[in-house]
């Protein structure tokens, strides 16, 4: 019950800030009240028993993230240029788009309901077989690095080649006795 | 470099524990929350914290940049390379139960190799990513 206001007046405060982003001119305000964004939601994902989640939401969303914005702004400077044209047409689409999502999640089954289908496939096997299979307590964990283990292979490739494409992108060359240019 | 004596006297203080806390999620993740993409996190971070307030030039003799990129590939060759030693071993590719004489304590040894292989390459891609983007503005400055 506890948990359930709790959330409630996260997501409340999450809203304000997203208005507040949208409402804001100076980009520096701006990236900082995302920062207080990611930090709510980890806090919420945290009221929800998602520990990892939280724990990299914080990291990457509040930590790292906010650091590269911040970086970008030093380059391009931080007034947001005034828009060109009007809000009515971007606010209805962003609307209509966001009424079909809330429309999709009554098709999901309730929040942790045990008879939802995601719970009565494989979860059970994992629940049960996992400690015994793996000699791992943790079952995200036993999911992950070894039920998973493709899965988490790829994810790793997907990070590497995003390092690698940010590296192509932006390492300067220097030439021998001349100017590195961008 | 920050001349703030509040952020460099409380940096000091939490850097380290920041790493021992990346390594405890790195090492705790098979009983606890965590795993090596949250523990590659908060190593990054903690050097980016370490960055923003002594400077990019102490971060970078810190942790040198040679050192992030080969971390940077050195994570996935680990995890592909733990796939591999299962099929060396007799298995299949990522098979864990061969990698031990006991089937749970392989499986606990290629969990461990894949989990750090996975925490190795996060923190170098955040590192290397902070680094670019970082260098990028002070050496716009300069020129």
């Amino acid at each position: 019950m506890i948990e359930t206001g709790a959330v409630a007046a996260l997501l409340a405060l999450m809203a304000a800030a997203a208005v507040a982003v949208v409402r804001q001119r100076n980009l520096f305000a701006v990236v900082v009240i995302g920062g207080i964004y990611s930090f709510l939601m980890a806090t919420a994902l945290a009221a929800l028993d998602a520990a990892d989640v939280a724990m990299t939401e914080a990291a990457v969303g509040a930590g790292v993230s906010t650091v590269l914005l911040l970086g970008a702004l030093h380059l391009v400077g931080s007034l947001e240029v005034k828009p060109s044209s009007g809000a009515a047409l971007p606010l209805a689409i962003v609307l209509v788009a966001g009424l079909l999502v809330v429309y999709g999640t009554y098709g999901l089954p309730a929040f942790s309901d045990p008879q939802a289908p995601i719970h009565r496939h494989v979860a059970p096997r994992y629940l049960v077989e996992g400690p015994k299979e793996t000699g791992v307590p943790n079952v995200v964990t036993a999911v992950l690095a070894s039920y998973r283990g493709f899965d988490t292979l790829g994810e790793v490739t997907v990070v590497f080649t995003a390092g690698v494409g940010v590296i192509a992108l932006l390492r300067r060359r220097r030439r021998p006795g001349g100017e590195g240019r961008p | 470099m920050t001349r703030d004596i509040v952020l460099r006297v409380i940096g000091k203080i939490l850097i380290p524990y920041a790493l021992v806390f990346a390594l405890y999620v790195q090492f705790h993740g098979d009983y606890g929350p965590g795993g090596g993409f949250q523990a590659g996190v908060v190593v990054a971070a903690a050097v980016i914290f370490y960055g923003i307030i002594f400077g990019l030039a102490a971060a970078r003799r810190a942790v040198p940049e040679p050192l992030v990129e080969s971390l940077l590939a050195l994570g996935v060759l680990l995890y592909a390379g733990v796939g591999v030693a299962g099929i060396l071993l007799g298995g299949n590719y990522l098979d864990y139960f061969v990698l031990d004489h006991d089937p749970v304590h392989g499986q606990l040894r290629g969990i461990f190799w894949v989990e750090a292989g996975v925490g190795i390459t996060v923190s170098g891609v955040m590192l290397k990513i902070f680094y670019l983007f970082a260098g990028r503005g002070r050496d716009l400055e300069e020129g």
